[in-house]
């Protein structure tokens, strides 16, 4: 591993990394939020005054350096302030997922020992209030928002603004040890530790240093030359590393302006106002970006949907080409240029696009016509593969080296080896410490070399060098005649169709494979609603024989496309049905970033997956539902098991591979 | 028995106060019919009222008379300790009375904050003039009360939807506006008439949760017509159930649910 200088210029810690920021930038914002409509603004030196002040207020609270202070709440000014407060004066942040259960934050606040926590709201203040008599380390809470909370028991439990003033009238007194701490930061001292969703068991508490942080954030803002004059919109969870590195480790490199949207259901409309030029979106927000203008579409005036399809039509043959610099004809552009004027322009204006730069998108795959669709808007939109171990970047696609089925060639300063059985391994300077209090995971995960294991199947082009996935390495495994099973790469096909929310495919170790579909409200909604049809719930819309229809006309086109790879074509989908509720993370179907868990779908799905196998033509099932307020209910449904039609795959083709 | 005057701590902490309100030998007819029969019953400050009874018992009649739309042919009604005069809406507005409808009454081709600003309309004392070209005291006016209105929208969490027409909105989330707008005229006395009427589960909850936060945060009293027995209990710390225009109980959600009377009012038994 490349060993560089510790730190450039001595900035071995975000709190350094603030204070220059203040020296360098104190009059240009740093943060800005929405508040009571209208955008509220910190400059870089008032966004130091405020850390210092809440810094010192931890020190009146008695905050020990190495402490764990959990963070919980949506992306907050004053709850970013709080993580960079919380590193001054030596201790380490855990931010957690707001929308998590009080007993998974139990786990968690148990697991890091937090001693404080610092909450947003009523609501997260109840929930740790509910759990806090199984915490043995934990002691107080600070909150942000008083609404609701004037009445409680304040023996314990301060307000933000409060801890401020604390921290202010004790500034002469305790700031010179704050100094000391802050000085006694270095390149190897915790930066944050991030808790892994977990698509497998308990959640594991990754511990990045400063040298993890500032190094990846150090290369990934040269990669894309990310400048002090970047504005980016913080809306995906606090919790997690992406957020973590774009919101704070890029902001406090660059010295970039960190946008808040005023609440979660405004996003789309702060997206607007602020015209974000660096951002980045699930493939699921882009998605739904997309059903939602193909809906207004159909509703749009005659003239002004023929006008969208004919640009479109033009912008998907010449934009990408457009956008990567390559020559096109004059006419082209012409029309091109046109079509901006009347159509891409506006359409990004309304999507908040108007301005990126760069957009980038992980997670999960992107599909084809949606990634298409953004480029050939004009906006540079390219995919990045990452994980929280890697503090994100491990591969990113370079400008002008941009498609939907790779994931870019590694990311300056990580190596990339792929294993004989396919798993994809890195090493890089972001590489994780460890995982807390959990040597025998981090042994597993971690060879003595540096050598992380990504858990994913993949790999590198040839003539490109880029890399390419194929599907979580645990998930690839045969099937009963010993064809590659591969249900990600199924699944993906399936979720790239509007109706399709989420699909879950069968078939290790089995003759054939089937699958569970979940089929997408919004759009599935409002095809019924142009259609006359009626429907009462998400179940009974989810039932519709005519919903069926169109599903199973998406599986057997599938079906086809998978049918074309030989390697593949095994995973083609016989036999489906369409689930009776929405995947849900509270009823751990999820994972809380999103992804599905497959093998607790398989277990809590057991009568419906064997009816998928034995033939039955329906099947009535009861399912357990948890309610946002943690409460249980039951529902029950019968439902259709659909054939689909299937491509014959001979058996030659196998045995040739 | 408490005093008018005396003031009590509930069990969750909130104090009330004495009688803002009484109602005394209430007695409203239109022609022959008879929709409240002789009434009385009073509402302490700071406290959520419900007002309670089966189809046409003569519940909204009541609310109607509280807020001084109906004037009843016997009894008065005493404000703050004084008879109240017959007096126009935007009188009963001034005196800190703002209310919500069973159907809702809004402006459905205007925005959301347009809808919520209208609640401030009587308490705008620029001229025509001065509105109309924007200067001086009414522009200073107008960012007042968009501070208070914005307040509101952050309160009743209806920011997403601030530049929306109502029409557009669904029902859950208009009964919101509704409310929004009552709460922005910043009433002592607010009359919520079938708050949760027509709602599922979670939109009830959600609105429960407001108007207990309302009653907390700002100490408004609430006087409520509710269908819900349910909500009713566990919202209200007193209760009148009235019956064919006659009230027949009066007391603490526990009391009400022990009171035979209301029991077969509610269960049914043969009238004689």
């Amino acid at each position: 591993m490349t060993q560089t200088s510790e730190g450039v210029n001595g900035l071995t810690s975000v709190p350094a990394l603030l204070q220059r920021n203040a020296a360098e930038f104190g009059d240009k914002a740093a943060y800005r939020e929405k508040e009571l409509g209208i955008w509220q603004n910190w400059t870089w030196s008032e966004a130091a005054d405020e850390i210092d002040a809440l810094a010192l207020g931890l020190l009146t609270l008695g905050v020990a350096e190495g402490d764990f202070i959990a963070i919980i709440g949506r992306n907050r000014p004053y709850l970013y302030w709080a993580m960079v407060a919380v590193q001054s004066v030596g201790a380490v942040p855990v931010p957690l997922y707001s929308d998590a259960s009080a007993d998974e934050m139990a786990y968690v606040l148990d697991h890091c020992g937090a001693r404080f926590v610092i909450a947003a709201d009523q609501e997260q203040v109840d929930k740790v209030t509910d759990v806090q008599g199984g915490l043995s380390q934990f002691e107080q809470m600070i909150y942000l928002d008083p609404r609701g909370l004037r009445k409680y028991d304040h023996a314990n439990l301060h307000q933000f603004s409060k801890v401020q003033d604390a921290g202010r009238a004790a500034l002469s007194e305790l700031m010179p040890e704050l100094n000391r701490r802050r000085e006694a930061l270095n390149y190897d001292s915790t930066c944050v530790m991030l808790y892994t969703s977990g698509t497998t068991g308990k959640p594991k508490g990754v511990v990045l240093s400063n040298r993890n942080i500032i190094e990846t954030s150090r290369h990934s803002s040269e990669f894309d030359s990310l400048s002090a004059g970047e504005d980016i919109l913080a809306y995906l969870p606090m919790a997690w590393v992406g957020d973590f590195i774009f919101s704070l480790g890029q902001a406090y490199w660059t010295g970039f302006c960190v946008n808040c949207p005023e609440s979660v259901d405004t996003m789309m409309t702060d997206l607007r106002e602020i015209g974000p030029t660096y951002y980045f979106a699930p493939p699921r927000v882009f998605e739904t970006q997309l059903t939602t203008v193909m809906i207004r579409m159909e509703d749009a005036s005659p003239m002004k949907k023929r006008m969208f399809d004919y640009f479109m039509a033009h912008a998907k043959k010449v934009g990408p080409a457009i956008l990567d610099g390559e020559t096109v004809s004059g006419l082209d552009k012409l029309k091109y240029k046109l079509g901006d004027l009347l159509v891409y322009g506006p359409l990004k204006n309304t999507l908040g696009f108007s301005r990126v730069r760069i957009g980038y998108t992980a997670g999960e795959a992107i599909g084809p016509e949606i990634f298409d669709f953004y480029r050939s808007l004009g906006i540079n939109l390219k995919q990045l593969y990452g994980q929280t171990e890697a503090s994100v970047f491990i591969t990113q696609q370079p400008d002008g080296q941009v498609r939907s089925d790779t994931v870019g060639v590694p990311s300056p300063g990580v190596e990339l080896k792929i294993a004989e059985n396919g798993e994809v391994f890195y090493r890089s300077e972001g590489t994780f410490v460890e995982y807390y209090k959990n040597a025998e995971s981090t042994a597993d995960t971690k060879d003595p070399e540096g050598w992380v294991a990504t858990g994913d199947a993949g790999f590198i082009e040839e003539g490109t060098g880029h890399l390419r996935i194929i599907d979580r390495a645990k998930d690839v495994a045969n099937m009963s005649d010993g064809a590659l099973f591969a249900p990600k790469y199924v699944e993906n096909k399936l979720k790239f169709y509007p109706n399709i929310l989420e699909a879950v495919v069968f078939g290790a170790g089995k003759d054939r494979c089937t699958a569970f579909i979940n089929i997408d409200l919004t759009a599935v909604g409002n095809w019924a609603e142009r259609n006359n049809i009626a429907y009462a719930s998400y179940q009974e819309l989810a039932g519709h024989p005519r919903v069926l229809e169109t599903i199973q006309e998406h599986v057997e086109t599938v079906n086809k496309s998978v049918a074309e790879d030989p390697m593949l074509s095994g995973c083609q989908i016989h036999r489906f049905l369409v689930l009776h509720k929405q995947l849900d993370a509270d009823d751990g179907e999820l994972t809380r970033t999103q992804k599905v868990r497959r093998k607790i779908i398989g277990e809590k799905f057991e009568d419906l997956v064997n009816a998928l196998y034995n033939g039955s033509p329906e099947i009535y099932t009861e399912t357990e539902v948890t309610y946002e307020d943690g409460r249980k209910g039951e529902i029950s449904a019968t439902l259709e098991i659909r054939d689909a039609a299937v491509v014959p795959v001979t058996a030659s083709k196998i045995a040739a591979e | 028995m408490l005093d008018s005057t005396d003031s009590y701590v509930t069990e969750d902490g909130r104090t009330i106060g004495g009688v803002v309100m009484e109602m005394k030998n209430i007695t409203l007819r239109f022609g022959g019919v008879v929709a409240i029969k002789d009434i009385s019953f009073d509402i302490r400050e700071g406290e959520i009222r419900a007002i309670i009874g089966p189809n046409g018992a003569g519940k909204s009649s009541m609310l109607n008379v509280i807020s001084g739309f109906y004037v009843p042919q016997d009894g008065e009604v005493l404000f703050h300790g004084k008879p109240r005069p017959q007096m126009k809406p935007y009188e009963v507005a001034q005196q800190g009375i703002a209310r919500t409808f069973q159907n809702i009454a809004l402006f459905e081709g205007m925005t959301v904050l347009d809808n919520v600003m209208t609640g401030r309309l009587n308490k705008m004392n620029s001229g025509l003039l001065a509105q109309a070209i924007w200067r001086g005291k009414a522009e200073q006016e107008e960012i007042e009360n968009r501070e208070k209105a914005e307040k509101i929208i952050d309160f009743l969490e209806i920011q997403h939807i601030r530049k929306t027409p109502v029409a557009r909105l669904p029902y859950g989330l208009k009964k919101r506006v509704e409310l929004a707008r009552a709460l922005v005229s910043e009433p002592s006395i607010l009359l919520l008439d079938e708050p949760m009427a027509g709602m599922n589960v979670e939109e009830k909850e959600d609105m429960s949760r407001f108007i207990l936060d309302v009653n907390d945060e700002f100490g408004t009293t609430i006087a409520l017509i509710e269908h819900d027995m349910g909500v009713v209990m566990d919202l209200s710390d007193r209760v009148v159930v009235m019956d064919y225009g006659k009230k027949i109980g009066d007391g603490t959600p526990s009391d009400i649910r022990n009171n035979q009377a209301v029991i077969d009012a509610y269960l049914g038994v043969a009238h004689d």
